[in-house]
């Protein structure tokens, strides 16, 4: 029982991390179409800003509270900046062509920045520091739940609830709805959609980037390709959940959690994409747009 | 006095299709003015040009507010024109349709407030209160236009009609010196049809002017202080509504050529 409550905690935090980057493929599918490949490339670039500006910082001799706070801030803060300047550069050029030039540019942008990662920084693996420490009152759940799994789950639905909020209640978030429900009309009703569009990847970015920096701690390295396999895997949950859906977004990554954490510990860690991707082909068969995508979907 | 707008010599060219042929017209201050002429004609372009939509491919649009400067129009993007005071409905509803009816008319009336992004998230005192005076204003908006009872509707939910007014409260909510209504009276029965009658004359009574396309003649004979005639991109006539009803050129394009002999 214990192993069946250990596995389910795993897979509820390996789904969190993918909610965190499944979001920002919703959002962006909601308000402008486009499956934004370059977006596990963020995580990525999140990931290493956040081992960089960490290491500084503890160099530097700053207590751990301030070094998780400032390295989550600066690390949503960069990977913004370049969710922001990929759409400038690569998908505004191309905001009213055909639906395939920007996915190849999409493409193209994701090599581009595991490339450009690759020989800045380095093609090997690097370690990652734990930057969540064993707290001490969770020693009697050792073996079923780590501190970080929690500050993991715990992290993550605060930033659900707060995103929540946001595109329910404030004008912010209603300038996003009505983007994504008819473009054209927002523009119409005085609504700068450019400026919601940024708005848009920042806000993905900035969870992606905080997903890259709490999954790196928690497996304690990385390298310049984890953001393709993270990427495909939350694009499989937005798919699953149905894309432009944000509360689809949700369940899907956590179903996709679950399911690989099962299958790795029952069955073989060899067969953990087998179950993820039959799982994504079983329910597109039964649900093409997914579990909580209508035939029109309500977007973000 | 100039005229509250002032197109002037505007073209549009759709590749090799001339939608809009060196078109002039003028809405005065207050005034009702309304744009006919049969289906094809170019009116719907014309509206796309005004709002931003469509970047014409010559010409001039001047608007002249009560006492201000006079701004070009001609380039800019939507949301700007809609800034400057132009908002429209159109011919098939836009609503957006999974928002509520107070949040469609809210959306309108952000774009006259100040509030940006990193407000909207921390909510300082003064975006609360932007925000306090934004539903006040709604909600003073949806009583006028008797939506009062369904505020908290999906848009998508509301019956034909009021959607339609639903409309008009969202473009109006925007402050707008001129109101454009594409087919404000399409689908609408003769009831709905007066009511809405009443309505554009209260618009106008608060010193809004209207500029107006639509194909129900006895709506546009009995509002209109001026009237515009197109067919085929070109102003074919234009004139009081008496004038219009026995200009030649208007009888011709709405009737055919031929009609004595047939």
């Amino acid at each position: 029982m214990d192993y069946f409550v250990e596995l389910f905690f795993s897979g509820l935090t390996r789904g969190s991390i993918y909610a965190l980057i499944a979001l920002g493929y919703t959002m962006v599918y909601g308000i402008i179409g486009l499956i934004n490949f370059a977006h596990g490339e963020i995580y990525m670039i999140g990931a290493f800003t956040a081992l960089i500006v960490s290491t500084v910082l503890s160099i530097m001799g700053f207590p751990l509270p301030a070094i998780i706070i400032l390295t989550a801030l600066a690390a949503a803060i960069w990977a913004s900046a370049y969710g922001y300047t990929v759409e400038k550069l690569a998908y505004r050029p191309l905001r009213n062509a055909p639906r395939l030039s920007p996915l190849i540019s999409a493409i193209g942008m994701s090599m581009f920045l595991q490339n450009y990662v690759l020989l800045a920084q380095t093609p090997d693996f690097l370690p990652f520091p734990a930057l969540i420490p064993d707290f001490a009152f969770m020693e009697r759940f050792a073996g079923v739940i780590g501190s970080s799994d929690l500050v993991i789950l715990i992290t993550t639905t605060v930033i659900m609830i707060l995103l929540t909020l946001l595109i329910k209640f404030t004008r912010t978030g209603k300038a996003m709805r009505a983007t994504a429900q008819d473009r054209t009309m927002a523009m119409l009703v005085g609504i700068n959609v450019d400026h919601v569009i940024s708005v848009t990847f920042i806000l993905g970015s900035a969870l992606a980037a905080i997903g890259g920096m709490l999954i790196a701690s928690h497996i304690g390295q990385i390298n310049f390709y984890i953001g393709f396999i993270a990427g495909i895997k939350a694009f499989t949950a937005a798919v699953l959940g149905g894309i432009g859906s944000i509360p689809g977004a949700v369940l899907g990554s956590f179903i996709l959690g679950l399911t690989e954490s099962f299958a790795t510990g029952y069955v073989s860690s060899d067969y953990e994409d087998v179950f993820a991707f039959s799982l994504l082909v079983l329910i597109l068969i039964f649900r093409p747009s997914g579990l909580l995508g209508k035939a029109t979907i309500e977007k973000v | 006095m100039k005229p509250l707008l002032e197109v002037k010599g505007l073209s549009m060219d759709f590749g090799g299709i001339r939608a809009l042929d060196h078109l002039d017209l003028r809405v005065n201050q207050g005034e009702i003015v309304a744009l006919i002429g049969p289906n094809g004609a170019g009116k719907t372009t014309f509206f796309n040009c005004l709002t931003g939509l469509y970047r014409p491919t010559a010409g001039e649009l001047l608007l002249t507010p009560p006492g201000g400067r006079t701004k070009r129009l001609g380039g800019l993007k939507p949301n700007l024109v809609t800034r400057q005071g132009l908002a429209r409905t159109f011919q098939n509803i836009r609503l957006f349709p999974n928002m509520t009816v107070l949040e469609n008319v809210m959306i309108g009336r952000h774009c006259r407030t100040r509030a940006k992004v990193l407000g909207a998230i921390f909510r300082d005192r003064r975006t609360r209160k932007e925000e306090k005076e934004i539903v006040a204003a709604s909600l003073s908006i949806l009583k006028e236009l008797g939506l009062s009872d369904v505020i908290n509707e999906f848009a998508k939910n509301l019956p034909y009609g009021a959607q339609r007014r639903l409309e008009i409260a969202r473009a109006l909510a925007t402050d707008p010196l001129i109101l454009l209504l594409d087919e404000p009276a399409a689908g609408m029965n003769p009831q709905e049809t007066r009511e809405l009658d009443e309505l554009i004359c209260r618009i106008r009574d608060k010193g809004l002017s209207i500029l107006l396309i639509e194909h129900d003649m006895k709506l546009v004979m009995s509002l209109s202080d001026h009237i515009f005639v197109m067919d085929y991109g070109r102003k074919i006539a234009e004139g009081t509504p008496d004038e219009i009803r026995t200009d030649p050129a208007v009888i011709k394009a709405y009737l055919g050529e031929d009609m004595d002999d047939a």
